[in-house]
């Protein structure tokens, strides 16, 4: 035993050392994501419990206020409490559209990666690589680039016009439907994507089997297809909610003022509305809603890979 | 009798049609936007004739000059500087046995990509306006912070995809060669992984360029970049100008990403 325990000693050193070496490092990076990342989220739920500075910013004394004018109001001649419409017509709003805007996309993103996942090795990075780059090309440009085809003088105004169909244009932009149309254009790479990863090593000879087996189309598409890449739905509807719900660029872009979205109540409260607290507390309760999304997500692609293997 | 043609078992009715319609419409308003930027009149819906005034105008426009060399230095700063932090976490975190404390710190880096970049916005409007009245530094600081730190992530995923793929036998042999540790790094590890390097900071400048929200948050009077100088004329009366911007962007862009994927396809 004893002539043992120098080796031991050793070994175990070295793994410290390796675990030192692991953390000096990461260190440098964790420090600059803590200070200009994580830690500031810290001072945002701090604010939320503050009250209001009448020019912004906020006095240092604890209070409730922020987190009650979430949902709720005070009515100012009664002193009644009751739900803020305001407040709650946007939060609907947020919820809505993004529900909408992963519908549309899983509608349209699943043929798509179908498609792609069908194609030979070669040709499948090609057409990857095209749905990849709107991806990484600017957000605002895309959502600039939407602005212009369905305002009022935009082309598909202009062809109705011509074509006769209509002589008024068609309000499109600063509606809601206007805010729905470009996040499923932004986001629609978020959906094929991960829909594409699922569908790419799917076992075709389940299909083969179920054909065998005198199943139609639609039955195999909807017996064992989209079983199988149930995962992958899942993630891609996950990955197109989260930044939907948090989106502020699109909604301003092609929502007008009138047509707020959370993000954007969020800033009106740094802006003109004033009120730092109550733009804190919305911003928390965004996070929150997010963060179970996440944890959802991760859980169930865990799963999805515990079930490839 | 005729042979029959082989059953086409991926087919499904409709799929192909749907498929290639969101390529089409994916990539119509863009080429509409880029067409655009070529009219020779004020309207951006009705073809006037090719000109190139729009880009001549914008090359003009002061305060495009000056946001255009904003967001290059800042997003050639944040790019270097996010691919050193990333490249020293990278070689941290991979080939490593794996350790109480690692997946905090894999989450602690991808925290960026989860958290709504509007609400990290916010934080770091709340945060820097503590710190300017704290100490009242003002100037590029602040975006050269938080343009480093979003980027980190996308710094990182390249590098290391780059060193997991890595063999381990060359800086074992270098080793064996009585390399020191560090001349081992030097002449084997660094120029192995320069390519995983690279993307990542390519990565990180297309990311950092096209910043919108946080930027608007973070910067003081006076520090529009490309993207919120846009947003802000999206506001006003929208002219050709703003299409020349897009393509300009847009090209850059397609450019970098393109040469990414090209460099990361290459297998160590």
């Amino acid at each position: 035993m004893a002539k043992n325990t120098p080796t031991t000693g050793l070994v175990e050193e070295m793994q410290k050392r390796e675990v030192r070496r692991s953390w000096l490092l990461s260190a440098p990076a964790l420090a600059v994501l803590f200070a200009a990342a994580s830690g500031p989220l810290l001072i945002v739920l701090v604010y939320s419990f503050l009250a209001g500075g009448r020019y912004g910013g906020v006095e240092w004394q604890l209070s409730g206020k922020a987190w009650f004018s979430v949902i709720l109001q005070r009515d100012i001649f009664d002193d009644t409490v009751k739900l803020a419409d305001a407040h709650l017509s946007i939060l609907w709003r947020s919820v809505k559209l993004s529900f909408l805007t992963t519908v549309t996309t899983l509608a349209v993103g699943f043929p798509t990666a179908y498609f792609i996942a069908t194609r030979s090795a070669r040709n499948r990075n090609v057409w990857l690589f095209m749905i990849t780059i709107p991806f990484w090309t600017n957000l605002l440009i895309r959502t600039f680039a939407i602005l212009e085809v369905i305002r009022n003088e935009g082309i598909v105004n202009t062809a109705l016009r011509l074509a006769g169909v209509t002589e008024q244009p068609i309000q499109i932009l600063y509606t809601d439907a206007a805010i729905m149309i470009g996040m499923t254009y932004v986001y629609l790479p978020l959906m094929v994507l991960p829909l594409y990863a699922a569908m790419e090593r799917m076992d075709f000879r389940l299909v083969e089997a179920a054909y065998d087996l005198y199943a139609t189309r639609l039955q195999v598409l909807w017996r064992v297809i989209i079983p199988l890449v149930k995962p992958g739905i899942v993630a891609g509807s996950i990955l197109v909610f989260i930044p939907s719900l948090g989106a502020f660029v699109t909604p301003r872009v092609l929502g007008g003022g009138k047509n707020m979205m959370l993000g954007n109540l969020i800033e009106l409260q740094f802006g003109a509305g004033r009120n730092w607290p109550l733009g804190a507390a919305l911003s928390i309760t965004l996070l929150a809603v997010v963060m179970v999304a996440l944890l959802f997500y991760v859980r169930t692609v865990q799963r999805g890979s515990a079930r490839a293997r | 009798m005729r042979a029959r043609r082989a059953f086409a078992l991926k087919r499904l009715p409709g799929f192909t049609a749907v498929a290639l319609t969101c390529f089409v419409l994916l990539y119509a308003p863009i080429v509409m936007l880029v067409a655009y930027s070529f009219n020779a009149g004020k309207n951006i819906a009705v073809w006037e004739g090719f000109s190139l005034q729009w880009y001549v105008s914008a090359w003009h426009n002061e305060q495009v000059q000056d946001a255009t060399i904003r967001s290059l230095v800042l997003a050639a700063l944040a790019a270097v500087f996010s691919t050193v932090l990333a490249t020293m976490a990278a070689l941290g975190t991979t080939r490593t046995r794996p350790f109480r404390g690692l997946t905090a710190v894999y989450a602690m880096i991808n925290q960026p990509l989860m958290v709504p970049e509007i609400v990290t916005a916010v934080a770091l409007l709340i945060f820097f306006a503590l710190i300017k009245t704290a100490t009242g530094i003002e100037g590029m600081v602040y975006l050269v912070a938080a343009h480093t730190a979003f980027c980190i992530p996308f710094a990182y995923l390249p590098i290391r995809a780059r060193l997991e793929g890595m063999d381990l036998t060359l800086e074992t042999a270098a080793a064996d060669l009585y390399a020191t540790p560090w001349m081992a790094f030097r002449r084997v590890t660094l120029p192995l992984m320069l390519p995983g390097i690279l993307a990542g900071a390519m990565l990180a400048f297309v990311i950092s360029l096209d910043d919108v929200v946080i930027t608007e948050f973070v910067k003081s009077a006076g520090q529009e970049t490309l993207p919120t100088y846009m947003l802000g004329q999206l506001r006003r009366v929208i002219t050709p100008e703003i299409n020349a911007i897009s393509t300009v962007l847009l090209g850059i862009s397609v450019l970098i990403v393109s040469l990414f994927f090209i460099i990361s396809r290459k297998r160590a």
